[in-house]
């Protein structure tokens, strides 16, 4: 065991043992604070995939500002204890085994598949870290026009959530 | 030193992909519901890293990038959406939302 494995597996089981808190916790603060430990962990493998600036970005939109957000509704609507009702059986008996079963096909077409094997035998990866200047120039040349939409898109969603959360006159 | 296999990172995001589908049909509240979409979101962008890395191509990572972003806009009206609902229904939980059900 090398440091890089070692570093995955902690980081590995520390995001799942945050989805699953996310589950099975009652109060919505709980399963934020556990949804910000899968996010953290998560920019430390990408971290340990060479990819900086996702990591950094990942801290800072995902962890910092739409936690934050999330954690601001939740104070601001007094979120408390979810309230157990029993109106849908469907959810219980169908979305529990029809979840297990797409994670397990899903895992197992991840390692059986021919792409999958292919990536595990031949495609390693390297070592060297994606440099943040050649992420930029790529960001900056041949998708400057999705970058600059995504500037009208966040203006859209700034002026559609004032609308729709101020108060009626 | 060895490197870990790109696979390793594709099962990981598979079972936090799972994981957010199962709290997604399990969960009663609004903005648990919405932060197990959050989490598809993020296994999602794991697999795309992972299989930037595989091929040694930047064009994965840009597209975690814009997924980011859409996923801020996403929360930031999703949000307050779900202002709205309660200020009108008084209630987060979604089997008491049911005026369009069947």
């Amino acid at each position: 065991m090398t440091l890089p494995f070692i570093m995955f597996f902690v980081c590995a089981a520390l995001a799942v043992i945050g989805a699953f808190t996310l589950i099975v916790a009652r109060e919505p603060i709980h399963s934020a604070l556990a949804l910000v430990l899968v996010m953290v962990s998560l920019a430390v493998l990408y971290l340990l995939l060479g990819a900086e600036f996702i990591a950094a970005v990942q801290i800072i939109v995902y962890a910092g500002a739409i936690m934050v957000l999330f954690v601001f509704v939740i104070m601001l609507l007094n979120a408390g204890v979810e309230e157990r009702t029993d109106y849908s059986k469907l959810a219980k008996y169908a979305g529990l085994p029809f979840g297990f079963f797409l994670l397990l096909a899903l895992a197992y077409w991840m390692l059986e598949s021919f792409i999958g094997k292919q990536i595990a035998n031949g495609l390693g990866g390297t070592n060297a870290s994606v440099s943040t200047r050649e992420l930029s120039a790529q960001l900056f040349q041949k998708y400057l026009f999705p970058f600059e939409a995504t500037s009208i898109l966040i203006l859209i969603a700034i002026l559609g959530a004032l609308v729709l959360a101020k108060k009626d006159e | 030193m060895s490197i870990v296999p790109i696979s390793y990172y594709l099962v990981l995001s598979a079972v936090l992909f799972g994981l957010g589908i199962i709290a997604f049909v399990v969960k009663r509240n609004i903005i648990t519901i919405f932060m197990a979409i959050e989490l598809m979101l993020n296994a999602v962008n794991l697999a795309f890293v992972a299989f930037a890395r595989a091929h040694n191509q930047l064009d994965g990572l840009v597209f975690v990038f814009f997924v980011i972003v859409v996923a801020a806009a996403e929360s930031a009206v999703g949000l307050a959406i779900i202002i709205t609902v309660y200020q009108n229904r008084q209630t987060l939980n979604l089997e008491r939302i049911n005026l369009l059900k069947f």
